[in-house]
């Protein structure tokens, strides 16, 4: 049989116009609150270009009018189904920082406590290979100043005379934060290897770290260590263990283990907490940096041990109020979630 | 006429109608991409050269700046355009380019964050091997990032007139008096053959002279024996203009012989 769809066309044409015109006016004005009448005409337009699409799908011919139409029914499918999306997000920091953040971290603590085991995992292994071996150091530490004996390093830093970072203070704290934030979010990111990316790295700095303290504590200078990592490591570290944390939230969510969710819904899900958890972990490495540049490679006589471990102790104490207590009481609904 | 090559992803919304999207090709990507390339690099070039007149102040400050800026603004050049022109940047609005939410539903700004963020494991161990070698085997063409941030690109192609405006009627059509063999040849055409043919008549101009006149004749031998044209109605019209006529009678309605922009033949 053939009909000639002209005539459909012609009585189609004008609710498609009109749709189009919604869209365009939702699309130029995100922030629009529809009136209850211009709701119930979005959603008449939406079913009746969804019953000529239906119509006309399987017909191999004319294939812009059909493009049309999908597009048409895709875009009003999206703003009715879809709730608010990217345009329509008012980003308000101080909400953010004081209430999503916190609450997000506390949310997934579980993968936070996860980062930490396998920290503390490589701590030990690191450790345990500097105090049995020492000619370890040379494959385990990072840096060409630390194979060395703590205790000529110590004496080095403490006669120094001047401030060898006079004039690239700023530029040193630049090149930290942006390594960091670069490592950190790859870290982050490798937790799309189902998080035996992650793991590894963790593991790897948690050796490092583990082998930089074992060695500086065996060598009798734990005022030296504690003065020179905690002031900017008590907030470095913890800002690479929230950047793991997002990537093992990544890799739970890849595994899927006891959720009957698609992958691609349960990615989805977690995707505002990891942008979070990856925001507020960059913020910390800002501070972390400027903190390394600006106070930590500092030593006595310049600055006093005890005030630069009390320092360090004061942010530690901070960082666990703010990821522990800030924004529980805030009236949100996310609290429901907390 | 569909390129199959071409992959899509079909969506059905929640009242069982199904719509899709035209995936883009990691080669379209890939030139997207180099374009934004040229774009962060000639953005930061000017914005660095701002950044080298706070040195006239300090200039470990403005190394500093230079150093962390530079990090904001590759970064931060996806993320906010994508984010602003609803997952454009400026070489995807190029290449007609969009992200999406694989479900069809509105990109999130999340969503948007973590699949820039997870650029950098794409582009090992260099020039993009593991973002191109997963989307070239991914069923939705999705690097890694994409994967992470639940969202597809797709390409929009700018929207063309439809066919049958194109279409002009000729003056004198033979065939559209004889109602019986127009009824004939739509019963015996399928929308498959009847739109192929249309896009025969659009595109004549790109056929080779030789290829056009063997396509037409075998067209115009093809309608002639299934609807049983009598011959005086074919009789000193060249092929082509005899597939044209028999396009306007199964795509043109017959009482007033205008384009009907949508029409459409349906068997």
């Amino acid at each position: 049989m053939i009909v000639d769809l002209s005539r459909f066309v012609a009585a189609e044409e004008p609710q498609w116009s009109r749709l189009e015109a919604v869209l365009t006016a939702l699309k130029a004005d995100p922030w629009r609150q529809l009136s209850l009448a211009e709701v119930r005409e979005l959603d008449l337009l939406y079913r009746r270009a969804s019953a000529d699409l239906a119509r006309l799908t399987g017909f191999t011919g004319e294939r812009e009018m059909r493009q049309r139409l999908e597009q048409l029914v895709a875009r009003a499918y999206a703003e009715i189904h879809g709730g608010r999306g990217a345009r329509r997000v008012r980003f308000r920091p101080w909400h953010w920082f004081s209430v999503t953040l916190p609450r997000t971290f506390r949310r997934n603590l579980g993968c936070m406590l996860f980062a930490l085991a396998v920290t503390a995992a490589g701590m030990i292994f690191g450790g345990v290979a500097v105090a049995v071996d020492p000619g370890a150091k040379d494959v385990i530490m990072p840096f060409p100043h630390l194979v060395g004996d703590p205790r000529e390093r110590v004496a080095e830093e403490e006669q120094a005379i001047g401030d060898r970072l006079a004039g690239h203070k700023a530029t040193f704290a630049g090149e930290l934060m942006a390594h960091n934030i670069q490592v950190t979010l790859l870290v982050l990111a490798l937790g799309m290897t189902f998080g035996v990316g992650t793991i590894i790295m963790v593991f790897y700095n948690g050796v490092m770290l583990g082998a930089i303290v074992v060695d500086y504590l065996l060598a009798g200078e734990p005022a030296f260590l504690f003065g020179w990592l905690l002031p900017h490591g008590i907030i470095e570290i913890p800002a690479m263990l929230v950047g793991a944390q997002a990537g093992f939230l990544l890799a739970r969510s890849l595994l899927g283990r006891g959720d009957g969710r698609r992958i691609g819904t349960r990615l989805r899900s977690v995707a505002d907490d990891v942008a979070t958890l990856a925001g507020g972990a960059s913020l910390m490495l800002i501070w972390a940096g400027m903190m390394e540049s600006y106070f930590s490679q500092y030593h006595e006589p310049v600055l006093p041990y005890a005030m630069k471990i009390g320092i360090g102790l004061a942010e530690g104490t901070l960082l666990v109020f703010f990821y522990g207590f800030v924004g529980r009481r805030a009236a949100d609904p996310e609290a429901a979630n907390d | 006429m569909t390129d199959d090559r071409v992959a899509v992803v079909r969506i059905r919304t929640p009242e069982g109608v199904p719509f899709s999207f035209p995936l883009a090709s990691p080669v379209t990507r890939l030139a997207a991409w180099a374009i934004d390339k040229m774009v962060v690099t000639a953005a930061w070039s000017a914005i660095s050269t701002l950044v080298r007149l706070v040195g006239l102040l300090s200039v470990d400050f403005s190394l500093g700046l230079a150093v962390v800026g530079y990090l904001v603004v590759s970064v931060g050049y996806a993320i906010a355009l994508e984010w602003r022109w609803g997952g454009q940047t400026l070489g995807k609005r190029l290449l007609h380019l969009r992200v999406m939410d694989e479900h069809g539903l509105p990109l999130r700004f999340s969503q948007v964050v973590v699949r820039n963020l997870l650029r950098p494991l794409d582009a090992l161990p260099g020039a993009y091997l593991v973002g191109g070698v997963t989307a070239t085997v991914s069923a939705k063409a999705q690097r890694v990032g994409d994967i992470a941030a639940a969202t597809i690109v797709v390409h929009e192609p700018p929207a063309a007139a439809a066919g049958l405006a194109r279409l002009q009627p000729s003056k004198y059509n033979s065939l559209r008096a004889q109602r019986h063999v127009v009824a004939r040849l739509r019963d015996h055409t399928s929308p498959a053959l009847a739109h192929a043919t249309l896009r025969a008549v659009l595109g004549r101009d790109h056929f080779d002279p030789d290829a056009r006149v063997q396509l037409f004749s075998q067209l115009a031998e093809h309608f002639r024996a299934v609807a049983s044209v009598p011959p005086e109605l074919s009789e000193g019209i060249a092929d082509e203009q005899f597939v044209r006529n028999v396009v306007e009678v199964l795509f043109l309605r017959p009482e007033t012989a205008t384009p009907a922009p949508e029409a459409m033949a349906v068997r």
